[in-house]
């Protein structure tokens, strides 16, 4: 396995140099660097040309310009890294220090929610293949990877952030909107629960009345101004995610696993407690993603002393959960804090750059102001993803259903969820791994799109404004930062490749 | 297990010669008279059962009736080049403002800030567009087909040299690689930005078509055509690629699809389309500011690649289900 990664890692590495030598070379050939300059009228023009060629070496050969680049990148591995600097003299590796932050985050978030996203929806369609809300899904995946992204960003600023920050400033919703949206509700969980259509109509039924009180007193409670989940909150949604995952992954009828995963809540909210004065008066992000492992590990070792004959399943099932109830102690962090953000930004949906400039407030208050402003390019990035994904993972999953050891399984009388989950689902996955390394490029392609439009002051805005310049330094480090993430990220679909199919291993 | 017929491998290639001989058979049983029985199946050959499959699916075929409105309407309304059209405003007059350029029956699609019929403008980028968008999709898949049949029939370094291109392509992002050629092609017009464009997108096709040809060049026919010496060019012109012939044009249809979305995105960032010629992209990007007080000047663009790259996806769709019945909604 080692040998296989380590022989990975070389031939990326090799594919990102040839690489670079082509963008290199593009790049410098892509326009004249100095024809602003040319066009100028200015007394010292021949001065300031002289003075640009000197700065891009504009004089010597391309090939020992290239040298000059890669031996500064070179300097990375030794600690002295030397980006070049760009046409106006500022140095580049300042800038894409600043730049890679925001878009390296936007990336990951779209990548992690388009993966899980897409392929829930992947399964959930294949699942139901021909039905309303198969048909559904499909029309809208269609829809989504035809849309331009830069229409639909301007399209999601003025309808989702705009509208909503006009409709928070009251808060409240009208009781036709509630019936609305408690319909909609009651339909779309009905077309996916599926069943007999006396289940069917219950089931829109109870979903409808459920999201028609919970609204209501939501309104009657002003609660999206000052919205509260509380410890409560998170013990009852961690328990009954708790349980749907041991349902998905050991099936209920084994209580070992059950248990595991109920006693991981507990623990996990007794620790939330214990924790709590911490995380409210000294958080950090050191501290959280300390205590996120912690949490982990911990979880697993519960796992692991329930297990029982089957300990790897329910390390599996307590490890999720520990994950899952992790994700809503912190969700209620910030939601506890979101009248006081609230109250620092009165609008706080912002359609224009990566953080709030000059924003004062506390650390969640600045966690919440990144989660606001990264919204709505995560949204969009994420829609475009999602469609590849869940098509993917549909056809794929039609594919391993239809093969004889999926009705081997079945004849052999296992439940539904083995079928699906072991026998189905496993083997779908091998080649949407490749289609999400794939789709990493394209998404990197989205963010410089979505970044202009969203104005973030990204790795998208110096790649366009130094190939605007044609000034190659800016420009190699976009290439730089995204080709690295792309090479991890194919890395990591090769191991999960290697992981899932030990064919591929030898 | 109704399957048996179709778990001989790749029973689609033996169709053809199945059609045949079960004509032969209904002329000797019919002894000779020229039309079949009432009542009897009609023999179809490989093409019209993909034609068939292909105008069942809805939704495939309604697609095609709109892109083919679409293409008239752009092309015939405003004219093209010397040639004019039945639309009667021009797209570079200013007329008289009515109002503040909302949408009238005179300009169904509103007028621009300056008074410009905004119809003839988005016809103009459409045509631009359209043009665009099918040159690269013929470019990417004459250059794709060719290559990936290359590799996947003489396998070597050829094939190593395209596995190298395609990791290329996962570490270099198509629309940064594009933008930057894009760039350096905006003085050509828009026929060099085609075919600068062409000539980044064949990737995925040519992995396609070698994966097919892999599988092919193994079966017994091409076997049989190496043994009585039939050169490598007529194999892969003659066996190989018409076999491989539904792969190609479904993923030349998509390739068009993924083109007018690449061409309008970077003529939205300015790295394509340069004025005077226009396209639908750089027409957002124009009037993306007047969103506020002129929607319209934003919506029929964004509306038209819309309704293009979902035309066109939805005749991919359905040309899949055609030439690939495996996964089609009449399981047999």
């Amino acid at each position: 396995m080692l040998k296989f990664i380590l022989r990975r890692i070389g031939a990326s590495a090799l594919v990102l140099l040839g690489a670079s030598l082509l963008m290199f070379f593009l790049t410098i050939n892509s326009g004249d660097p100095l024809k602003d300059l040319r066009e100028s009228n200015d007394p010292n023009r021949e001065q300031l040309m002289a003075q640009r060629s000197e700065l891009l070496r504009l004089d010597d050969s391309p090939w020992e310009r290239y040298w000059d680049w890669l031996s500064g990148v070179g300097g990375c591995f030794t600690g002295n890294c030397d980006l070049g600097v760009t046409i106006n003299g500022v140095d580049v590796l300042g800038l894409t220090q600043q730049a890679a932050v925001s878009t390296l985050r936007l990336i990951t978030v779209a990548t992690v929610l388009a993966i899980i996203v897409g392929i829930a929806l992947g399964i959930l369609t294949a699942i139901r293949q021909y039905s309303g809300f198969d048909y559904s899904i499909t029309f809208s995946a269609f829809l989504f990877f035809s849309l331009p992204v830069f229409w639909a960003a301007t399209l999601l600023k003025e309808f989702a952030a705009i509208q909503y920050n006009n409709w928070i400033a009251d808060g409240h919703y009208a009781p036709w909107t509630i019936v609305i949206v408690a319909v909609v509700a009651g339909f779309l969980l009905q077309a996916v629960l599926g069943g007999t259509r006396k289940r069917r109509m219950l089931t829109a039924a109870a979903v409808f009345a459920f999201v028609t009180v919970i609204l209501f007193v939501f309104n009657a409670l002003d609660w999206w101004r000052n919205p509260m989940f509380g410890i409560g909150g998170v013990l009852v949604v961690s328990a009954a995610a708790g349980v749907l995952v041991t349902a998905l992954v050991a099936g209920l009828r084994n209580r070992r696993a059950l248990y595991a995963a109920l006693t991981t809540v507990v623990v996990g909210v007794v620790a939330y407690l214990a924790f709590a004065p911490l995380l409210v008066n000294s958080p950090s992000w050191g501290l959280l993603a300390g205590l996120f492992v912690l949490a982990v590990l911990v979880s697993v070792g519960i796992g692991a002393a329930w297990g029982g004959y089957a300990r790897k399943q329910s390390m599996l099932v307590t490890g999720i959960t520990g994950v899952i109830t992790s994700l809503m102690v912190f969700a209620d962090l910030l939601i506890a804090h979101w009248a006081s953000f609230l109250g620092v930004k009165s609008r706080p949906i912002s359609t224009i750059g990566s953080q709030t400039p000059n924003f004062t407030g506390g650390f969640w208050e600045q966690v919440l102001d990144m989660a606001t402003q990264i919204l709505l390019p995560t949204i969009l990035l994420t829609l475009v993803s999602v469609a590849t994904h869940s098509r993917y993972t549909r056809s794929s999953m039609l594919e391993t259903l239809n093969q004889d050891y999926v009705r081997t399984a079945r004849s052999k009388g296992l439940s539904e969820r083995e079928v699906i989950v072991k026998h189905a689902f496993r083997n779908a996955l091998i080649p949407i791994t490749t289609i999400v390394a794939f789709d990493f490029a394209a998404l990197i392609g989205g963010a410089v799109i979505t970044e202009q439009v969203f104005g973030w002051k990204g790795m998208g805005a110096l790649f366009q404004d130094g190939l605007n310049a044609v000034d190659p330094a800016p420009v190699m480090a976009f290439f730089l930062v995204t080709g690295v993430a792309a090479v991890l990220m194919n890395l990591l679909a090769d191991i999960a490749y290697a992981a899932l199919d030990p064919r591929i291993r030898r | 297990m109704s399957d048996i017929r179709n778990s001989t491998p790749g029973g689609e290639d033996y169709e053809p010669q199945i059609s045949v001989a079960s004509t032969d058979a209904v002329g000797l049983a019919a002894g000779g008279s020229a039309a079949p029985l009432p009542g009897e199946d009609k023999s179809y050959s490989q093409g019209q059962l993909v034609a068939r499959r292909f105008f069942r699916h809805r939704a495939a075929l309604s697609s095609m009736i709109v892109l083919g409105i679409i293409i008239v309407v752009a092309f015939t309304s405003i004219g093209i080049g010397p040639i004019p059209g039945w639309w009667p405003n021009n797209y570079t007059l200013q007329y008289d403002k009515i109002g503040d350029g909302a949408p009238t029956w005179q300009y169904p699609f509103g007028q621009d800030t300056g008074g410009k019929d905004y119809f003839a403008l988005v016809m103009r980028g459409t045509q631009f567009s359209l043009i665009i968008a099918f040159a690269v999709g013929i470019i990417s898949t004459v250059v794709g087909t060719l290559i990936g049949a290359l590799a996947g029939f003489y396998r070597g370094w050829v094939e190593s040299v395209l596995m190298r291109l395609t990791d290329v392509f996962i570490v270099i992002p198509l629309l940064v690689v594009a933008a930057v050629l894009g760039k350096t092609a905006s003085g050509w017009g828009i026929w060099g930005l085609a075919l600068v464009l062409g000539l980044v997108t064949w990737t995925s096709l040519a992995r396609l078509v070698r994966g097919e040809v892999l599988s092919l060049r193994e079966r017994d026919f091409v076997l049989a055509a190496q043994a009585v010496g039939t050169s490598p060019w007529r194999i892969i012109s003659k066996h190989v690629l018409p076999n491989a012939v539904g792969v190609i044009i479904v993923s030349a249809t998509l390739s068009i699809s993924s083109a007018i979305l690449l061409e309008t995105s970077l003529s939205f960032l300015g790295f394509g389309v340069q004025a005077p010629d226009t396209s639908l992209g750089t027409l957002i990007n124009d009037y993306q500011a007047a969103f506020a007080t002129r929607p319209w000047l934003f919506w029929w663009p964004g509306l038209m690649i819309l309704a293009i790259a979902l035309c066109v996806n939805f005749i991919g769709d359905g040309l899949r289900d055609a030439f690939d019945p495996r996964q089609n909604r009449t399981k047999d």
